[in-house]
This record gives C-alpha cells, structure tokens and sequence, in this order.
C-alpha cells in the first residue's frame, strides 16, 4: 500500500518533467533535469519514509487522541459535530475510494494511518514549487529538503497522526504557493487555483464552521473585513484616477475619499462594538496577543499542553539550524525584495510570533521557517561555490554578496581578491555540510525518539540503553472491553475519552470533543473533592468505572497528578466550592509530606497512590517515592471506602478503579 | 391435604431462593426462641402468621442445629428474633450471618426488651437503630402511660403516635371500641409497649420510625432515681422502627417483646388522661399489618414490559435520533399477597437522562398497571437513559434505567432546500449567470 499510494503521483511526476534521451550523452541543461528531478524524488520518498518509524516499530495504529475521533468519523466522511472539519475524512476517503477502484483491497485505517506521511510528501513538492517561485530551483530544493525532515512538521504528520494538520499544511503551503504563481503571472486561472486550495485548507482546518455571518459579526474577523473595505476604496480611487485627468482634482477627492472612507468605517465598527452586533475578541484569540490571558480566564483552553507559549528549548529542539538560518534567509528576502519574497517574509515573520505564543503553532511557522531557510542556504552555498570554482581569485564579480551573512566567521574572509578566498570558501563549504548533516541526524533523531511513540504505547531507554516499551494504556482498554459489563460508564479525565470509546468499546462521561464543559468541570469537580462527595457526584452521573493515570513508577510525566491543577482550575470555572488555595502550599503545587491537606485527601491523589506507599520504585529511595515528580508522597496510607482497586497495570500507568454500590442498609 | 404436600414440592425450587420475583410474600419463616413459652405465650401473633400462610419454624435461639443457609442456598425466607437475651446463637449463626440473611435480600423481625444482650443491639445497630445502651433502661412515660392494675408503674406506654403511612399500617385505622367520634385520630386504640427505646441514626436514610413515644417520654431506669439527663428523651425515642434495605429487604425492628405477646393484644387500653378506654388495645392490629408489609404482602412493586418506539412505529428501536417523538410505557404491578394487582398512582415519573435529566414527565395510567407518556427526544445526542426512580414511603423502590444512544441527524435527513436559504441560492446562481454574462461581454464586445 505504501508503495502503491504514491506510485502513481510520482511515476506522473517523473513522465512530467523528464524525458529521457537516448543518447546518454546528456547536455547541461538535460543533466541539471536529471539531478534535479532524482533528487526531489528521493525527497519524495524521504518524506513519507522517515514518517513510518511507528508503523515499523508498533503497528498500523492511530496515535493520539483526538485522531481517534477523526478515524471513527472517516467512513462517513461527514460533518458530525460542530467542531468537526469535514476536508480531512473527505481526503482520506476519497484516497480510499480511488485505492478500491483501481482493485486495491485496503483498510480505511490503513488509508487514515498513511495519509499524513503521503500529505507530506506532496508538501515537499508544494515547497520546492514555492521556493522554486519566490528565489530560484536550487532554493526549492533545499526547502523541499528541510521541510521533509523538519521536526516541527513531522510531529505532527508521522503516521498514524490522523489529524487535520497533517492535510492542512499541505493545503496551506499549496494556497500560498498559487497566490504568490498568481501574483507573479498575474494569471487568472492561478489565482482560481489558489481559490480552491484556500476553500480546501479552510474546509481541512477549522474555517468552514466560519461559514455564515461571523466575517461581519465577529471581532477576530474585523481585520480581514478592513482590508477588503479598504480594496474597494482602492479599486474606487484608481477608477476614479483613470476618469479624472486632473490630478489637482483628484488630490482634492483623493483627501476627501479616505477620510470619509476611514470615519464610515470607524463609525460602523464603534457602532457595531457598542450595539453587540460584532462580538468581542473571544479568548482564543486574546490568548494569542497575550500569552497570559487563557491562563487567568479560560483554564480549558489554557489546560491544552499545545497552547502553552513556547520554550526556547522546544524552537531549537523542533527548528534546530533552521533557527539561526532564519534571520539569514531574511536578509537574502530583504536583499531581493519583490512581492513574492514580502510575502514570505512577513508570512514568516507573524507566524514566528504566533509559535512564540502557542506551542502548537510551531507547526504555521515550520513551512515558513524551511522555506526562508532554505534561501539562506541555497544562495550561500551558491555563492560560496561560485567563488570556489571562479577560475582566478581575483575574479570578484558579485562575489562579495552573499558570503558575508549567515555565519559570522565568514565576513572577515570573504573581501575583493583575499588570498585565500578559495580556501575559506572551501571551509565555509565544508562547514555548511557539517551543519546540515548535523540537521539531518537531529531530525531523524527527533523522528524515531520524540514524535514517532504513539502516545497510547510509551517508550523509554532502559539502564543499558535498550528501549524499554509501556504498552499499559492498550492492557487497560482491553480490559474494560474484557472484564467490565458493556453498558458499564468509565468516569476519566477527557484526555482518554476518545481511546477508551475505540478501544475500550465503554462509555465515557467526557471525551476529547470537550463542547461541554460544564460535564468536564463536573468530573474536574469530582477528581478534587474527597471521596465522600465524589462519591456523590459519581453516583448522580451513574460512574461505574474512574480511571486515572499515573506515572509515579515509570516516571511518565504527563500523567493526571501532573494534570490535576487543570482539573481544579476547571472544576473550580464552574463551582466555586473547588479552589485552587487549597491544593496549593504557598503557591506551590506539592504530593510529598508538605502538600496541602486538601491534596492529600483528594479522589484523584488517592486514586493515584492507593497502595503505592508499599511499593519501591527505585533503589536507595524510600518506598512511596514518585519518579515522576521525584518525591516521596506525604499520603503512604490512603484507604478508600467508596471505591475498590479494580485493575491496575503492570506499570501502573492506568489504574481502573470501581465505584462501590451504595450500602444496602444505609 | 396430599394436594398440598404435592403443591409444596412443586414449589420448592421456588421456595430455596430468596421471596422470588413472582411471589415476593415470605413462606419459610425461622423463629428464634429464648423460651419456648413464648410460644404459647405469643401465639396469637404466631397464629395470625400462620393463617396468612407461613411456615414457622420454632427453635431455642442456642440450638446448636440452627442453620439459615445449607449448601449456599437459604433455607428460610424470613427471621423473626425473640431472642432478646440471647448472647451467641446457636450453629454457625452470628450477627454477621443474619445481615447476609439481610442483604441477600431477607426479611427480619428483631424484638428486644430491657436487658438486650449485645448481639442483639449490634444487628439493631448495624441496621441504624441504636438501643439505649443503659442495659435497664426502659421507655417511662409519665404522661403518656396506660392505666392498669399497678399504680404507679409509667413503664407500660400507651402510644399512638403512628407513621402516617397506609402501605405501612394498612389501610383499615387501628380499630378501637369507641365512647366518642371527634376525629380521625383519636379513633386509633393506641399500642401498648413494654421495653427499651432506640434512637435512629442519622446518617442512615433508610430507617424509619413507625411508633414513637411521646414528648414526655424518656429511656431511664424506672427502679433508681433519675440523676442524670436521660440520653433518650420526648418524641425523638422511637419504639417500634422500619427499615427498607436498598434490596427491598425488610427489617422490623422493636423494643419490646411483649408487645407481641397474648396478654397486651388482648388487654384493654386507657391512656391516663383520656376518657376514653378502649376495650382492645390496636397491639394485634398494628403488629399483625406491620408483619404483613415487613413479609411482602404489602407495598412490593413491581415493573415490568418496558416499551419504547417512535410515534407511529410498534418496534423498540436500537437507537434515536434527536427531535424523534417517542412512546414510553411500563407496567407496574403491587403485590397483594395472593396476586399481583395493577398499582395506580399519579406520581410515577420517567426521565431521559445523560448525567442530568433533560426530559422529566408524570407518566399517565390506565388503570390496569400500564404508565405510558410519549415526549420529543431533546435536541442533544449521546448515551441517554430512560430513568424509572420511584421511591415512595412504604413501597419497594423501583429503579429501572435502560440505556438507548441518541444520534443527531444524518447527512442526508437534514432538510435539502431550506427556505431561509433561498436567498443564497438565489445569489449563487445569479452570480454565475451573471459571470457568465460578464465574461461573453467582456471577450466578445469590443
């Protein structure tokens, strides 16, 4: 299947674009084809195959959560709920379908778990078009390169990332490329293109529930709608500037035209703000201007580990050299300025701020950021081996220009006629090589170790270096699908809501779809009162099942005690009687012997530890002691009356408790 | 008389479980004995029992031979403990045995008098009735007491100050022989009592206090001074309580034995203060319709043939869409002791609940045990419930949930042309005829 997918737009590719001669005796131009064409083939594959680390490792499955939620979806290939964007079902079965026509007997998971590798692919191509566009073809193949193996884009295309960014950068890269070719040729059938390539992005990526009165309604829209105002009032002048010779005249109307134009314009928004017709900026989008925001208002949104700003460590780790080739590559832009390049600068430029703000973002800025990049590496390599292979040192035509940028050890070598300029260009070579390869052991570094565990089968290095797997989250779904009753309810934070539907086949109280927050704050409720209230709220939600995750014998530390402010913050939104005080020590969050009382009693501390005061998780520590958080918990002796330990994995990742029935004579 | 003995075998596989779904009335009732005295002494309330059908079997509480369960399954339907100083049952009987008895879905009669041994408080205890722990202590009343031959002793309690509930004491008021009419509650003979008083446990919701003693009542010991305030005192003591176990099993539990006893349900009864002497004290009555509700002879209900379909259709449906209008009907039937009879009432509710009730309607009846309502699906999909909660004073409590997911609309069900859409329609495809246009007189008008 692997092979099949993506035969056939490669095979056209390679008829396409290259024609063999007979002879072998190739000319320049026909050789400079051949590597080309060879090269980005070989970037083609490169792409889908550093994708398939999991699929070799584990097994063809769907990773993450919400992507879960986008398969059980797919052989509908319709909208379900309101937050559900259709373009990605839709690709995957059409993949599918057209796979069926021409006899292939494949599983749609199959076609789910692959599509983002073969998105990728065909977004190595889009790039080297686009670069190829904005700079020149060595450019375009260089940014097709990185963005093949470019860590912030595999994490979220590996396959089994059955989710809508995998198709939606495609779609974005393929937009911005055919409204930059429409811009260039002026063409109309490109800009058409580009039309259809921004209505599939929007319909893969979140803008279709846009569709309706919201671009007039809602304040995070105004700005688009200002720009479309202000092109009517520019198309109107130039109108104007063509029917008024005058052009005293036209000043005079010019003044007039755009102070009316931006009082109306004013007006209609303060009266639209103060009317209620445009809503305000919702917290999303306040989130984005200020990293702080979601954190103090909206803890649901701010809870989502990719909203989170951005660390320094998490750019280089995804980046890497791209980071210091960026503002590089800039310069090259601002060097050769054209509409293409303003474009891509401030393309990357606004989407640098964003992935500063939201972690998730990283993902905007990675097609971006390859691309400026790969016009700082490709001009100067150019220009370096223009002067290693410029005959005589003295020819100095244009030499100076590019070499004096990127690395700053090259500006002190590179000047007219420096006796060893060759040299130094040759060690500038040599150390553009190293720096790349560096890039590309790092990328496929991150790949294999970073992005590629699906989340539900945990990796780690063992003491020797061996790679220890924790398979515990599929042991506790299997379970719940052997061992519980099917009507039985499994109460869990909603992280896992979506797994345990797939592969548990149980119902769950809240899932990933988290539309309805007062239910997820319900559960936020229970998991931070002690056990006799929960035990109330679990019994007026029909919970037969609560499972929780805990990573205090693997060290896994995104686990539900690393979550829990989360779910007080939440649970505290919506009933004020939860309060984040009193899990908190002088403001910091604790399990050990100096946690907050509240803390120590709470349903999903006690759930966590129960019995977990008896058990040595690693030598020359006390017993009860947390790897994850690398204390020893103040609570060794927790029992509980309301719940019993139902199964609990050879880790302890999962831990499934059941909810006790009342007391019969109480 | 054959035909009985056959009939008995025929029911024997029935009569090894627990009271069975179909005739929820006890047969097999054990009685533990202190005396076998009692047995003539109390047989007027044994009789009455045994008319309604059970089968008693008398045993001395210390029998070694006594056994409640052979080979896992129980040999007996009901308990009834006249055994009020007993301090270890014979065989393998214990406390914790009899609340197994209880919790496997088993009735229970506890009497206790003055002088209850402790294992008799811990079962009272375990079911939220916690005697006067003062071992001589009995319910002195000096207001309240019955007037008899001895002066002076205000241990003998004339009380009618019962649980205003019908399923509970019967419909039939407690009979009494009456000089006056002035109302409905002084027609009530009151009950006579003889023993130790219990408080209730708060924290236990099932409990319930049937015959309570009044405002000037205390639990002391009549035969020293009084030197301390009495731990128990006024309307809060309770002499004769109830418990429905969320198993429906029953429990009846009281502070006196001889309140069961020939000489009070024969004796005549004035309560000091009253002129009004009754010629029967309401003792037989009251036990004799207490012990038929605690055998289940009264207040058991059942539900059965749940049904649900859409208007229109006759067959249940694996699952709804939202807005689909939906017929629910249920039967519930009370147990009349020999029969199952419809039960009418107008406060059966049914809910259609995901985690909170979107939906909460009165079902109607017919009369003839059948609840039926039909209500629209709420715009909301997930895994709803229809709910059956009914929890009625006396009654057994039904607790029916069956689980039917709700789907939203399919692609294809919405409507195809929205009216207030026209307007776009309109736009869209003026727009391309207008292209259209446009483009023809733009290339070919020169």
């Amino acid at each position: 299947m692997v092979v099949t997918s993506k035969a056939s737009p490669m095979a056209q590719d390679l008829l396409n674009s290259f024609s063999l001669p007979k002879t072998l005796k190739l000319k320049t131009k026909q050789q400079e084809l051949l590597i080309r064409v060879a090269t980005l083939s070989l970037i083609y594959l490169l792409a889908f195959v550093t994708r398939l680390f999991s699929v070799l490792r584990y097994e063809s499955m769907i990773h993450e959560f919400d992507p879960y939620f986008n398969y059980c979806t797919t052989p509908l290939g319709r909208i379900v709920g309101g937050t559900l964007y259709p373009g990605l079902m839709l690709t995957a079965v059409a993949i599918h379908s057209l796979l069926r026509l021409l006899r292939l007997a494949v599983h749609i998971r199959k076609v789910c778990v692959l599509t983002a590798p073969f998105f990728a692919s065909n977004t190595t191509l889009v790039a080297y078009f686009f670069a190829k566009e904005v700079w020149d073809s060595g450019a375009g193949l260089v940014a097709a390169a990185l963005i093949a193996i470019c860590p912030g884009y595999i994490s979220r295309s590996v396959a089994g990332s059955y989710d809508n960014e995998g198709v939606a950068i495609f779609a974005l890269l393929l937009t911005f490329y055919l409204f930059v070719k429409a811009v260039n040729t002026g063409s109309l059938a490109w800009s058409l293109g580009s039309a259809f390539g921004y209505f599939y992005m929007v319909s893969a990526w979140g803008g279709y529930v846009f569709v309706g009165f919201q671009h007039v309604q809602s304040g995070e829209h105004m700005a688009a709608m200002g720009v479309f105002f202000l092109l009517q009032v520019f198309f109107f002048l130039d109108w104007v500037r063509h029917l008024l010779s005058d052009t005293k005249l036209f000043q005079a109307f010019l003044r007039i035209t755009v102070t009316s134009a931006v009082a109306v314009g004013a007006v209609a928004l303060g009266v639209g703000m103060a009317s209620g017709y445009i809503s305000p900026w919702t917290g999303r989008f306040y989130s984005l201007l200020d990293p702080t925001y979601a954190k103090d208002h909206i803890p649901i949104i701010a809870s989502v580990s990719e909203h989170q700003p951005t660390a320094w460590s998490s750019f280089m780790f995804d980046f890497h050299i791209l980071l210091f080739l960026f503002p590089a590559g800039l310069y090259f832009c601002f060097k050769r300025l054209s509409d293409a390049t303003i474009f891509l600068v401030m393309y990357g430029l606004t989407s640098m701020y964003f992935a500063g703000v939201m972690v998730r973002l990283i993902l905007v800025a990675t097609p971006a950021v390859c691309l400026i990049s790969a016009i700082a590496v490709s001009a100067t390599v150019k220009n370096l081996t223009r002067l290693v292979r410029a005959k005589s040192p003295s020819v100095q035509s244009g030499s100076s220009k590019g070499t004096s940028t990127a690395k700053g050890s090259s500006k002190g070598v590179v000047d007219n006629s420096q006796p060893f300029q060759k040299n130094g260009a040759i060690v500038l070579l040599l150390g553009a090589f190293y720096l790349l390869s560096r890039y590309a052991i790092h990328c496929t570094w991150v790949t294999s170790e970073a992005y590629s565990s699906p989340s539900i089968v945990l990796a780690a290095r063992g003491a020797h270096g061996n790679r220890v797997i924790f398979d515990d989250y599929r042991e506790a779904y299997f379970w719940l699908r052997q061992n519980t009753p099917p009507d039985a309810k499994v109460m869990s934070w909603w992280d896992y809501g979506y797994q345990i539907t797939a592969m548990g086949n149980r119902t769950v109280i809240v899932d990933n779809n988290t539309w309805n927050n007062t239910h997820i704050a319900t559960v936020g409720r229970a998991m931070s009162s002690y056990e006799d209230e929960a035990y109330e709220i679990m019994r007026s939600l029909d919970v037969d099942y609560v499972l929780v995750v805990f990573g205090g014998v693997t060290g896994y530390s995104s686990d539900d005690i690393n979550k829990f402010l989360w779910m007080v913050r939440i649970g505290g939104g919506v009933f004020p009687v939860i309060k984040e005080p009193d899990y908190l020590v002088n403001g910091e969050y604790r399990v050990d012997k100096g946690a907050a009382p509240k803390m120590l009693n709470c349903l999903m501390y006690k759930l966590s530890y129960y019995r977990f005061g008896e058990l040595t998780t690693e030598y020359g520590k006390p017993p009860g002691y947390d790897r994850a958080r690398g204390v020893e918990i103040g609570n060794k002796d927790i029992k509980l009356e309301y719940l019993e330990e139902a199964f609990t994995t050879q880790n302890w990742i999962v831990r499934i408790y059941k909810v006790k029935p009342p007391k019969n004579r109480w | 008389m054959s035909k009985l003995i056959l009939l008995f075998l025929a029911l024997i596989p029935l009569l090894c479980s627990s009271f069975s779904p179909e005739t929820p009335s006890d047969r097999r009732v054990l009685v533990l004995l202190d005396d076998f005295a009692l047995k003539s002494s109390h047989s007027l309330f044994f009789n009455s029992l045994k008319s309604r059908g059970f089968d008693l079997h008398f045993h001395l509480a210390d029998d070694p031979k006594i056994a409640l369960q052979r080979y896992g399954q129980y040999l007996f339907d009901a308990l009834i403990l006249f055994s009020p100083t007993i301090e270890r049952f014979g065989g393998s009987v214990d406390a914790a045995a009899i609340l197994d008895f209880v919790d496997s879905g088993h009735d229970l009669v506890v009497a206790a008098d003055s002088n209850a041994s402790d294992l008799i408080r811990e079962i009272a205890t375990e079911c939220g009735v916690d005697f006067d722990e003062d071992p001589a202590a009995l319910v002195v009343d000096h207001s309240g007491y019955a007037v008899s031959a001895t002066e002076g002793d205000h241990t003998l309690i004339a009380s009618d100050d019962f649980i205003k509930s019908d399923v509970i004491l019967g419909s039939k008021k407690i009979e009494a022989t009456l000089f006056y009419d002035f109302s409905h509650y002084m027609r009530q003979a009151p009950v006579l009592f003889q023993g130790i008083g219990h408080s209730l446990n708060p924290t236990n919701s099932l409990v319930l206090k049937v015959l309570s003693a009044s405002p000037s009542a205390f639990s002391a010991n009549p035969k020293s001074k009084v030197t301390t305030p009495p731990s128990l005192t006024g309307s809060s003591i309770s002499l004769v309580s109830v418990i429905q176990a969320r198993n429906n099993a029953r429990i009846l539990i009281s502070g006196s034995l001889s309140m069961f006893s020939n000489r009070f349900f024969r004796s005549g009864v004035q309560k000091a203060g009253s002129p009004i002497k009754h010629e029967k004290s309401g003792n037989e009555q009251f036990l004799n319709e207490l012990s038929k509700w605690v055998f289940h002879e009264r207040g058991h209900l059942k539900a059965v043939n749940v049904q649900h379909h859409k208007v229109g259709e006759a067959n249940e449906p694996a699952i709804y869409r939202i807005n689909d209008n939906l017929e629910y009907s249920v039967e519930v039937y009370e147990w009349s002791g020999s029969a199952w009879e419809p039960y009418v009432a107008d406060d059966v509710q049914v809910q259609f609940y995901m985690m909170s009730p979107y939906v909460l309607k009165t079902l109607s009846t017919d009369g003839k045990g059948r609840y039926f309502t039909s209500f629209k699906v709420p715009d909301v999909y997930g895994v709803f419930q229809f709910k059956v909660e009914y929890e009625k004073l006396g009654y057994t409590s039904l607790s029916l949930a069956k689980q039917i997911p709700v789907r939203p609309f399919r692609h294809n069900e919405y409507e195809r042309f929205i009216p207030a859409a026209y307007p776009y329609y309109g736009a869209a495809f003026s727009m391309m005829a207008g292209f259209f246009v446009f483009t023809a007189v733009h290339l070919y008008s020169k």
